[in-house]
């Protein structure tokens, strides 16, 4: 069956059974690999998506809850990678392997969406449920602290 | 908006096949990672170029090509391998391109495991650079009629100064070509390096926060399938039946195949079971948890990981094998002292599970993408499996979302190209999050036995050490019994203790599972073992643990084990170069000691803990601050580290593999065990094998680098092995309780 909806500014329609996670869905039928596999059980954080500007754990999202809204993955944040949470990621050199960067880029930028200069203990309930086994934690916080800084 | 897009599979691979030479990933690999298959694109060829050796390139357009040989896992390799080549090239930072080698002998050592890319690689890539710096040089010299000694390169070009002539590189490529090329230079002095010891930024790092990053997991090929296999509980056991058809019946399912059975020893081989194969992942993941197997649990089946901690504990309790011996051990002391530490089973997790991509052509060669650790062993294993030559194999390296270790065994990639085959299909193996802890290399659980003697002035006289883990060795010949001379290596023979007895056992332990490599291996056991007791023999004499830190590691001295009769190999290097420097241990020790400000009054109920310990060639320390908080669980607050790894390439990234370590060694104090019952793992996801989340995170994870013109050492492994051991000595400071069993989960304390 046909999903439709908007992924990166783009309506698209994909064939996929409803029942199929939208993290698989992105990946393997809309060809965008951005979006990470790490758990599969909403544990670690690496498949997190903009769902109507919410993040959302895509491996445990049927496809079909995607019906109509708006989808925003790590390709679809900025052209160019111009986003400011991704300049700051970047000024602090925060990625090591950068496998759970794309989750953890999301999970940020919905943070300061809804809370443009959080707390320690704000970036903490909001971040940790991504993972990062490589240990960039204390980086990414300075990150977020950044982004925050500079749009003040 | 745009039009509306309608993409089903079939039209997905369609369109994608059409582009980039049937590669979909030509399109979009550019940004990192590009394989060297794929650098023979438009743009190389419309350039003339010349190779001063296999990690250089210089085009005619003004790119230098710099080969990266070393696999990418979070280490920064990537940037600093070129910072060292583009160095003594004197190559402009924004002109050069990195290309992933390919896996081949040519490039000398590619086994990325035992931090040993900057350690063993420094000189081979300054040398490198140097002589491509030469031949340009010689190449100007030539076109302008001066003795080369005259000439000099800077920022991209060459410069006679006499006659003020000048040319770039790129326009002197033409001129190389066919010239002499030269086989070592001189090398720049330390003063004058560009890049070398620079903070540069992380090469990939637009395509980290952009999601164009390519890891094993991300390949696509044209008419690929997605495998998902269900293995053996039990290591080793193999199916004795299988009932496949409610998993034919998932909607994109197209096989189901039987692997080859394992056999011992299982070394890097296909581990058995069977392989659902579906169009895409989710179907193949489907169709798997459909099967219906009987399984042969096989040799392992009656494993468990409560008797077997107590027959590890037994062992190292009793007399061993000596392994290294000074003075007598066992002479009378005034008083004595004993502890035993038990550490578990631990998995690598790395974000990215084992995955790996391969396709058999139809003139039967076979080429394979994959977050590989080591391309040269996984060209072997693949060639092995599917009884070709290695000519035969062409292995293309992504990038690795982590390692840790899990992905220098390439059984994972072994399973793709046998599926590959079968099937005539390009086939991705994907492991799952439960697959990668479950059936992976583990790493060893192990008994530690410690007995120390002090003499009538308290000071510690006489000390025996036994060590007891299954050995990775059994992972390559059956019949290992215990710990192998390798093994002896990581944290054991080059033990720093200033005691005039010392005796260092091995004890037996069988293995009954596939025993492999963790970031620090056996450093992980044997320095929270020593660091611990060390701690506690503070508490026994009385004295404050960094003081008698420093008095146990004793006057500044270079130590042999050979002395003793210890047969150590140096993480394969020469002990002049890199000798046991006790003076640069205790240099380290007073330098972390100092900056976490130890001695000063704390709050109520915190503790500081210490610990250091030298590995890979590099000496590092750990400060933990930590509380107990009202729940009961242990609080990191704050973590110092400080590392001596001699010269060193990029410090922004040994202060990152630092600021990992910390939080690895947390995972590893905390949280991590991996349990065995019927000789199968019961943990299988992030819920029930925990490690430290954002939460958990200490505020802040300082590290100082020592400055050093020595030789470099290790930096991706050392940080990890005082983490544990700094965090349960701060334990005891802040409780007066001692834990002695990893990990702190167990006691109550995360």
């Amino acid at each position: 069956m046909a999903i439709e909806f908007e992924l990166n500014g783009e309506t698209v329609s994909l064939e996929v059974d409803p029942a199929m996670p939208l993290l698989w869905a992105i990946r393997d039928i809309a060809g965008l690999t951005g979006t990470k596999y790490g758990c599969g059980k909403a544990l670690c954080g690496s498949c997190v998506v903009h769902i109507n500007g919410q993040p959302m754990r895509s491996c445990v999202t049927p496809a079909a809850t995607a019906a109509g809204s708006v989808v925003t993955t790590i390709e679809g944040l900025s052209e160019d990678g111009s986003h400011p949470v991704q300049v700051a990621w970047r000024e602090l050199n925060v990625a090591q392997c950068g496998y759970c960067q794309s989750g953890q880029i999301m999970s940020a930028v919905a943070l300061l969406e809804r809370s443009p200069n959080p707390s320690d203990d704000e970036i903490d309930a909001a971040m940790s449920g991504n993972i990062c086994r490589c240990g960039t934690y204390t980086r990414i916080r300075k990150a977020i602290h950044k982004v925050a800084e500079d749009q003040s | 908006m745009s039009e509306l897009r309608k993409i089903s599979r079939r039209e997905f691979m369609k369109r994608t096949g059409q582009a980039g030479g049937g590669l979909v990933f030509a399109l979009s690999f550019a940004s990192a990672c590009q394989p060297e298959q794929q650098a023979v694109g438009p743009a190389a060829k419309a350039a003339a170029s010349v190779a001063p050796n296999v990690y250089v390139n210089m085009r005619n357009d003004g790119i230098v090509e710099i080969y990266c040989h070393r696999s990418e896992m979070g280490q920064g390799i990537r940037t600093s391998l070129p910072q060292v080549i583009a160095d003594e090239l004197e190559a402009d930072w924004d002109k050069i391109k990195v290309i992933q080698a390919i896996g081949h002998e040519k490039y000398g050592d590619q086994n990325t495991d035992g931090s040993t890319s900057i350690r063993q690689h420094f000189d081979l890539l300054r040398n490198a650079g140097a002589t491509a710096r030469d031949m340009m040089i010689a190449a100007a010299a030539s076109v302008w009629g001066v003795p080369a000694e005259e000439c000099v390169a800077r920022e991209h070009a060459v410069h006679h100064e006499a006659s003020g002539q000048s040319a770039g590189f790129g326009d002197l490529v033409d001129t190389a070509i066919g010239m002499p090329q030269p086989e070592k230079a001189d090398f720049k002095d330390r003063k004058d390096y560009r890049y070398i010891g620079k903070p540069m930024d992380t090469i990939d790092g637009m395509a980290f926060t952009t999601g164009g990053a390519m890891y094993g997991t991300d390949t696509v090929l044209p008419n690929m399938l997605y495998a998902s296999i269900e293995r053996c509980p039990a290591f080793g056991g193999k199916v004795v039946s299988f009932d496949d058809t409610a998993a034919r019946a998932v909607a994109g399912v197209t096989d189901v195949i039987r692997m080859p059975d394992p056999t011992a020893p299982l070394v890097f081989n296909v581990l058995g079971g069977v392989a659902v194969l579906a169009d895409n992942t989710w179907s193949a993941e489907s169709g798997r948890k459909a099967l219906q197997i009987e399984w042969d649990q096989g040799a392992n089946a009656e494993h468990q990981s409560d008797t077997y901690k107590e027959a590890l504990v037994a062992s190292a309790s009793a007399p061993g094998t000596t392994v290294l011996n000074r003075g007598d051990a066992d002479i009378a002391t005034d008083s004595e002292f004993e502890a035993v530490y038990y550490a578990p089973y631990l998995s690598q997790a790395p974000m990215e599970p084992p995955a790996a991509t391969a396709r058999v052509n139809e003139d039967g060669t076979c080429e394979v993408w994959a977050c590989t650790q080591d391309p040269q062993t996984a060209r072997d294993v693949v060639a092995g499996t599917l009884g070709l030559e290695k000519e035969q194999v062409t292995i293309n390296v992504t990038l690795l979302g982590g390692g840790f270790g899990r992905k220098s065994k390439p059984d994972f990639i072994a399973e793709a190209a046998w599926l590959a085959r079968e099937t005539g299909h390009p086939v991705k193996v994907t492991w799952t999050r439960e697959d990668d802890i479950r059936h992976g290399y583990l790493h060893s659980v192990s008994a530690q036995y410690f007995k120390a003697g002090m003499d009538a002035d308290g000071k510690t006289a006489s000390w025996l050490q036994r060590t007891s883990f299954p050995s990775i060795a059994s992972t390559f010949a059956p019949g290992v019994t215990g710990p192998a001379g390798f093994e002896l290596d990581l944290g054991l023979l080059d033990s720093p203790w200033h005691v005039p007895n010392m005796r260092i056992e091995t004890c037996d332990a069988v293995a009954h599972a596939r025993i492999g490599w963790l970031r620090s291996v056996c450093n992980v056991f044997h320095a929270f073992g020593a660091c611990s007791f060390v701690d506690e023999l503070a508490h026994v004499k009385g004295m404050d643990p960094k003081e008698h830190l420093l008095e146990m590691i004793g006057p500044a001295r270079k130590i042999d084990p050979k002395d003793d009769g210890g047969e150590y190999t140096n993480y394969a290097q020469d002990l002049e170069k890199h000798p046991v420097d006790t003076g640069r241990l205790a240099a380290v020790a007073e330098k972390v000691a100092e900056m976490a400000g130890w001695g000063r009054e704390l709050p109520e109920g915190r503790g500081l803990g210490i610990a250091v310990h030298r590995s890979f060639l590099s000496y590092t320390g750990a400060v933990a601050e930590v509380s107990v908080d009202e729940n009961g669980k242990l609080v990191v607050h704050e973590m110092w580290t400080c590392i001596d790894a001699g010269t060193v390439v990029n410090p922004d990234r040994v202060v990152s593999q630092m600021e990992g370590a910390g939080i690895f060694g947390m995972s590893i104090a905390l949280h991590g065990e991996l349990t065995a019952r019927n000789g199968a793992i019961v943990e299988g996801n992030f819920d029930a094998y925990p490690v430290v989340r954002m939460s958990e995170a200490p505020e802040a994870i300082h590290c100082h680098i020592m400055e050093s013109d020595a030789p470099p050492g290790g930096v991706g492994e050392p940080g990890v092995p005082p983490v544990a051991p700094a965090i349960v000595n701060a334990y005891f400071a802040a409780s007066g309780k001692r834990i002695r069993e990893l990990p702190l989960r167990n006691a109550g304390l995360a």
